[in-house]
């Protein structure tokens, strides 16, 4: 890396670190966007279909139309981040281009590439990506993005595969910062990652960037539980718009975010938030998400 | 012994403690309006999204208390969202918040991320290394207010009194001289 190159890649990172302890709504509309920035949203992720629409249409689910995606810039202040496929580099390019603050390669669209991720060292903008597990989330890292959340089950309404890659992370993270130094060099080598990555986790006991809970996340308990997990922050995405009352509940996953230890404010704000998106549980479904892209 | 109270709501406050910790003092977290009765030798307002943190103060009952603490003199520096808490003046964006400070900000005010940069600039006469993110700047001050750092051409840190507002992130970089200004004020006042 240049020195402007890894300048950028700091201030990416640094972007990420201004996120923790906030909310990442899905979005569609500006008028959602509207409504996630004055519940308290500390950025928005503007698509086309929220996942469990996606889940329901079936078919290819691509990068949004960037005039949506402006005009959802226009319409708030917080940072916009918008998705692109799975390795599909241009898409990626395309976001650059309009000035997005942050690109998720998300396993949430039909992935472009079945063998390689984007290079994401290529780009000035910061991308966030899905990890399942330790392996995966250095692998990501590897590749340049300055951010990671857990994959979860996207539109689903169900936790339990958010709450499994979360402890997966944490176990794979304290597996390495017990090691010694001479069995690092294996570890390296299971995990499939660069041994700098592998030294830095060791050392530091987390990972070199931030790491936000994501995929499932439906009431502010279940937000609740990801922080107490150990996420430092969550995206919410077809938990909100998919509820009886959006505003509400997004102002109270808000909350629940920030007060994630103190059971009487989680009480309050999970209170007469009206029905919960229905879901779908995780072991009924077809199309797992999160296997798309390792 | 000096107690910093800050602001946990949203954001890098970790940053903050962990950077103070290294000079030696001593944090609390602030995360309701019960934090905000205890004794305190000043306040920190961190980096992060204003708007999260402006609406959180409303709705869990600390604005109030904590635009009279300091009102009442209560030592605070606000960093880049934190700045723009403390402005009386918000542009670009919903605010303001606490209006305690007499200055104009304008948020975003380099653009989205790809506007964020790094640069080195002299605050109170000494070089020291700056992030902005998202970051905004100070458009005016008003009277009684100094400016203590330029970057471009424009204000990029100022104080007021008990208040010390800067536009960039000294919880991110290894350098002090914002911490030890900020100190020097809860020293005087205590």
């Amino acid at each position: 890396m240049t020195d402007s190159e890894k300048d950028r890649y700091r201030l990416n990172k640094e972007l990420a670190q201004m996120l923790k302890g906030g909310v990442i709504m899905d979005v569609t509309t500006p008028a959602q966007a509207k409504i996630a920035e004055d519940a308290g949203a500390c950025a928005v992720m503007a698509l086309e279909r929220i996942p469990a629409d996606i889940r329901a249409a079936g078919g290819v689910a691509r990068m949004s139309d960037p005039q949506m995606i402006r005009g959802i810039q226009d319409a708030v202040s917080i940072p916009v981040m918008a998705k692109v496929r799975i390795g599909h580099f241009v898409e990626a390019q395309i976001l650059q281009a309009i000035d997005i603050d942050y690109i998720d390669e998300s396993e949430v669209l039909t992935p472009a590439d079945d063998v390689y991720h984007i290079d994401k060292t290529k780009f000035k903008v910061p991308f966030v990506c899905g990890a399942k597990d330790l392996g995966e989330a250095l692998r990501r890292i590897a590749e340049g993005a300055s951010m990671i959340r857990t994959k979860g089950e996207p539109g689903t309404g169900d936790v339990v595969q958010a709450v499994s890659h979360m402890r997966a992370v944490n176990d794979g993270i304290r597996r390495l910062v017990s090691q010694t130094e001479d069995e690092l060099y294996e570890s390296a080598k299971q995990l499939q990652v660069p041994l700098d990555l592998v030294r830095y986790v060791h050392v530091n006991g987390r990972l070199p960037v931030v790491n936000f809970a994501a995929g499932g996340i439906a009431t502010p308990a279940d937000a609740a539980l990801m922080m107490q997990l150990g996420a430092e922050g969550v995206f919410v995405g077809s938990g909100i718009f998919k509820s009886g009352d959006p505003a509400k509940r997004a102002a109270a996953i808000v909350k629940a975010v920030t007060a994630y230890n103190d059971p009487k404010i989680l009480a309050e704000v999970s209170a007469g938030l009206g029905p919960a998106m229905v879901g779908i549980s995780a072991d009924e479904i077809k199309t797992l998400m999160a296997e798309r892209g390792q | 012994m000096t107690v910093i109270g800050v602001m946990a709501l949203q954001g890098a406050f970790a940053e903050h403690q962990t950077a103070l910790a290294r000079l030696g003092v001593d944090t609390v977290q602030l995360r309701k309006a019960a934090d905000l009765t205890q004794p305190l030798d000043g306040i920190v307002l961190p980096g992060g999204e204003s708007t999260v943190m402006g609406k959180l103060m409303n709705d869990l009952g600390m604005m109030a208390p904590l635009q009279k603490r300091v009102r009442y003199g209560l030592p605070v520096l606000g960093t880049c969202a934190g700045l723009i808490l403390l402005a009386d003046k918000v542009d670009g964006g919903p605010g303001p918040w606490l209006s305690t400070m007499p200055i104009a900000v304008r948020r975003n005010a380099y653009g989205r991320q790809l506007g964020s940069f790094s640069a080195e600039a002299a605050f109170t006469g000494r070089q020291i290394p700056m992030e902005f993110i998202r970051a905004p700047y100070i458009e005016q001050v008003g009277p009684g207010t100094k400016e203590l750092a330029t970057v471009n051409g424009h204000t990029v840190a100022a104080e007021y009194g008990n208040q010390l507002a800067v536009a960039f992130h000294p919880e991110l970089t290894d350098d002090p001289t914002v911490y030890r200004h900020f100190l020097a004020k809860v020293d005087r006042t205590v």
